[in-house]
């Protein structure tokens, strides 16, 4: 027996061809260990094309698991673990290896012709070029095709199931429970039971191999990580996100409406809607982006909660008719999970550029509120508030996640929708006692009353053109025009005065330099601050999910600190936004990799900042 | 009570008789002098209080142009929307609330140009709204450029040197997208105008009815040769009937052996080879082959009436079908489920 050693933290990350199922098993990976109970965070990594010519480097998928015995922020920078299943992952991925780390490869596809594809003159698990690492290469197809043999499969379908078997030594290398891998395998192959129980005979196959090899010295745990007591589960930010808008809709008792087109990597919403028909869901894959968004709102002025979601090129299109919903200030929630552009730029990478987009992008003074989550989980949180501040202030409002978000996991407390308070949409039943129903008149909070189509005696028109304060007329009149402007600028930054004090995290409380963050930069950068505070260095953290309005005690935050760093994988556009507004030197803090800021990076440059040297040069991006 | 019209179909009907006055709201109408527009917003006003529905449950949704000004001038809901996508938003509206006559008013360059994706995805989903798309062959609110129906070699504003832009035929277009309900009339003909727009908001799926609209400013005068009760270049479709036209009946289309169209003088026809209309035959071929007899040039001769009248279930219809609200106690429990899942695991105190 491998003697068994602790650990608090792991990082694997699984890497092969488009086909060889990776997504598929860092998936089964990480729900093994969501069900011992340690913090994880994952991130695929995968090519826009659907199959990729095969044992090219651009063809390669990845899945990275980061878990712990801790809260952990990030999925990680560097692997200490990397599956390859042929040489093109190898090549891909052997850059981001620290030094000692483990490779475990399948050497069945380390053939002359594909180490020659990639590249390789020799080849590298054998030629030296690995010294630096611990290399266990095994013909992992060729044992899982042994292993299989019973079942009468051709050889290319017994082949596929050579992931099974590495998850099933990774399972027994990490002491993983098995348990909900063989139930998931009986579940996903249930119609084809030979397929099934050629996984399984793989699966159990790769895990004996751990167990009575005895090439592993040793075998790892990590014990489970102290997390408040509750239920939770696993999620994606794109499956929090659909759960968070329908969250709202109930809360509200409005019917959810989603208008949407398919696009990377927003399309999983569009998905898990379509699945919910039972709860009431109304999907409409539109013909168009434009169309969608605007089926949205046709929805939303009959009196549903009208959604539409995309990414960046699909929000540059549905602008005009965001403009039409800030005019007519109907409730209307449009979802951007950004990805990298410009254009189709990397459909399947991550980045923060859109946050102009959203704040300032359409025609003519068109203020709305813009909200972006900071976790996979939190996307459910932000979408429920999307709902309410669009049925409290009759407005579109822009909800911003990204690539890594939409597809990265976590663990997730099951939030309870008993706990979430109701949302009164508030629309008017009844004519007015005196006078004319007036569609453009306020309240407190400048909101106006909705009545939808169907309400006797309350049969009004809107409309884009500008219209008169009170009855919503038609309105050429200069005066009229200067005060509808400001008033639906005023409405729109008086969201600011429901929100709560910002939460500026600085245990020490001597910090000079206060880091900024939005959006999915959350992970990394509280990641990287705590690692800076444990090299003995104060750093504040703030994170701002409310983009527009900005929160009012912003300014006072930014003004209390001697330097303010703003972390972006855009090159800097809220930095902009605040030294726009706060005349406060915020200097920023750029990525633009199509990957999530590395918090080992970070973490350095903090420190360098913080002991007072400029900041480090790395436009070139490394 | 609902209406029993299938168009209608679970639109509540009015609890008193209402007239034309209900549905004409305070705004000033304001189009030009002379503008066909006032006649189909006259016909409008004048069905609407034959139809027996509740004002309140008619919603009315246009797109950018001098005709989808209409919303403001009928007391009823309105959206005046953007540019071209009308058709989407009533999409959106009508999915949700089968409770609602849903009308789309739109323009050649509304419906034809800007949006002419939504206009047909709209007729191939079928979904139930009534589309009026005033078709005046010119951009009349932008001042006079040409549009998608002017005939070739117009000369306007954007082509000084004459249009060399081929022109659409919407009724051609909106079979070739799969409409179940195509039709067209004309706004010098109120009694017709009337009896058309009466079908098309009966009939349950999307109904288009292209209206020639003459815009006496930039475009005066674009269907002097269909106006008029005799107009001897009007084809009028009746479903059952031959279809003659001409004075006093002196030409009669006939099919040629390969099933294409061809106009013959009445007393030259072959009895056998007329073509006897069919608006609900299943083919739209011989619909597209009378929408082929519409001069593509300046107007002399085109056919109005119903070309096509099918039977196809509604997208909206077929969209509730699948779908299952809850009851409102029972919703929360579903959806507390749905978050919940299957794999979940539990952090003890």
């Amino acid at each position: 027996m491998s003697e068994v050693r602790s650990v608090d933290r792991v990082v694997i990350r699984f890497a092969g061809d488009s086909g060889d199922g990776m997504q598929l098993t860092g998936d089964r990976f990480t729900s093994d260990s969501a069900q011992l109970g340690n913090d994880f965070s994952t991130l695929p990594n995968f090519p826009a094309e659907i199959r990729a010519p095969a044992g090219t480097v651009a063809g390669v998928s990845s899945f990275q698991v980061h878990f712990a015995d801790f809260d952990i922020r990030t999925p990680g920078d560097r692997p200490d673990v990397l599956v390859v299943m042929n040489p093109a992952a190898l090549k891909a991925n052997l850059s981001d290896l620290p030094r000692g780390a483990v490779i475990l490869a399948d050497t069945a596809d380390f053939t002359n012709r594909n180490l020659a594809k990639v590249g390789y003159s020799g080849n590298p698990l054998e030629d030296g070029t690995l010294e630096a690492y611990e290399v266990h290469a095994f013909d992992l197809t060729g044992l899982a095709v042994a292993a299989v043999s019973a079942f009468g499969l051709g050889r290319k379908d017994s082949a596929r199931t050579k992931n099974m078997f590495a998850l099933g030594l990774l399972t027994w290398l990490y002491s993983r429970p098995e348990q909900g891998t063989l139930d998931f395998l009986a579940r996903k192959f249930a119609r084809s039971p030979q397929i099934r129980d050629a996984n399984i005979a793989s699966f159990k196959a790769g895990f004996a191999f751990g167990e009575t090899t005895e090439v592993f010295t040793a075998r790892y745990q990590i014990a489970p990580a102290p997390m408040p007591a509750g239920t939770y589960r696993q999620i994606t930010g794109n499956t929090a996100l659909a759960y968070g808008l329908m969250a709202g809709a109930a809360k509200a008792d409005l019917q959810l409406f989603l208008g949407a087109y398919p696009i990377t990597p927003a399309s999983d919403v569009l998905h898990i809607l379509s699945r919910a028909k039972d709860h009431g869901v109304i999907t409409l894959q539109a013909e168009d982006e434009i169309a969608a968004v605007g089926a949205a709102l046709g929805a939303s002025y009959a009196g549903a909660l009208g959604v539409t979601s995309t990414s960046g090129p699909g929000m540059a299109l549905k602008m005009e008719t965001i403009s039409l919903a800030v005019m007519l200030e109907l409730p209307l929630i449009i979802c951007d999970v950004q990805r990298a552009g410009p254009a189709t730029g990397m459909p399947t990478k991550t980045e923060q550029a859109d946050l102009f987009q959203a704040v300032y992008g359409r025609h003519g003074e068109a203020p709305l509120p813009v909200i972006a989550a900071q976790s996979p989980g939190d996307c459910f949180d932000t979408a429920v508030e999307a709902v309410r501040i669009a049925l409290t202030y009759r407005t579109p409002v822009i909800l911003l996640s990204d690539g890594y978000l939409a597809n990265g996991a976590e663990p997730w407390e099951v939030p309870k929708l008993a706990d979430i308070a109701p949302i009164d949409p508030g629309f008017v039943t009844e004519p007015p006692t005196e006078g004319a129903f007036l569609p453009y008149s306020r309240d407190g909070k400048l909101a106006r009353p909705l009545a939808v189509p169907g309400t006797p005696g309350l049969e009004h028109r809107i409309g884009g053109i500008e219209k008169a304060a009170g009855t919503g007329n038609v309105s050429y009149d200069p005066d009229n025009h200067e005060y509808m402007v400001r008033l639906r600028q005023a409405k729109i930054d008086g969201i600011a005065d429901s929100l709560p004090a910002l939460h500026v995290e600085d245990p020490s409380g001597h910090a000079k330099v206060l880091v900024v963050g939005w959006g999915s930069t959350f992970g990394p950068i509280s990641a990287a601050a705590r690692r800076v505070r444990l090299s003995g260095r104060p750093v504040a953290t703030v994170h701002i999910r409310h983009l527009n309005p900005l929160p009012s005690d912003l300014g006072s935050i930014l003004r209390a600190y001697d330097r303010v760093i703003v972390p972006e994988m855009n090159l800097g556009q809220l930095a902009t936004m605040l030294r726009a507004k706060y005349l406060v030197d915020c200097e920023s803090y750029s990525r633009v990799r199509g990957l999530p800021i590395s918090l080992s990076e970070l973490a350095e440059d903090l420190i360098t900042i913080i002991d007072g040297k400029p900041m480090p040069d790395r436009k070139d991006g490394r | 009570m609902t209406a029993t019209a299938p168009g209608l179909a679970g639109v509540p009907l009015a609890l008193t008789p209402l007239n034309r006055k209900d549905f004409t709201s305070d705004q000033e109408v304001r189009w030009c002098p002379g503008c066909g527009d006032y006649a189909v917003l006259a016909a409008f006003q004048g069905l609407m209080p034959q139809l027996g529905i509740r004002r309140e449950n008619t919603v009315i949704i246009s797109g950018i142009g001098c005709s989808s000004r209409f919303p403001y001038y009928v007391d009823s809901y309105g959206m005046h929307s953007i540019h071209g996508r009308a058709p989407a938003i009533a999409t959106g509206v009508a999915t949700s609330r089968p409770d609602l006559a849903v009308w789309v008013i739109t323009g050649d360059g509304d419906a034809l140009s800007i949006g002419g994706n939504h206009l047909i995805h709209a007729l191939r989903r079928n979904v139930n709204i009534t589309i009026l798309l005033f078709n005046n062959r010119i951009y009349g609110l932008t001042k006079g450029q040409y549009s998608p129906t002017s005939e070739l070699g117009k000369v306007t504003k954007s082509t000084p040197l004459g249009s060399v832009d081929h022109p659409f035929n919407p009724i051609s277009l909106a079979l070739g997208a799969e409409a179940s309900f195509v039709a067209r009339t004309i706004d010098s003909d109120r009694a017709h105008l009337t009896q058309v727009l009466t079908a098309a908001v009966a009939h349950r799926g999307a109904a288009l009815v292209e209206i020639y609209q003459n815009c006496p400013i930039f475009n005066d005068d674009a269907f002097i040769d269909l106006k008029g009760p005799k107009a001897p270049g009007v084809i009028r479709l009746v479903h059952g009937e031959p279809v003659t036209f001409g004075t006093e009946g002196s030409k009669s289309v006939v099919r040629r052996s390969d099933g294409s169209l061809e106009v013959v003088d009445s007393v030259d026809a072959d009895p056998l080879q007329l073509l006897v209309h069919d608006a609900h035959a299943d083919d739209p071929s011989l619909a597209f082959a009378l929408s082929r007899l519409t001069d593509t040039g300046f107007l002399q001769q085109s056919p109005i009436g119903i070309f096509r009248e099918v039977e196809r279930p509604s997208f909206d219809d077929q969209i509730r079908a699948q779908i299952t609200m809850p009851e409102p106690d029972e919703r929360m429990t579903a959806l507390q489920g749905l978050l919940n899942g299957s794999d979940t695991w539990t952090v003890k105190a």
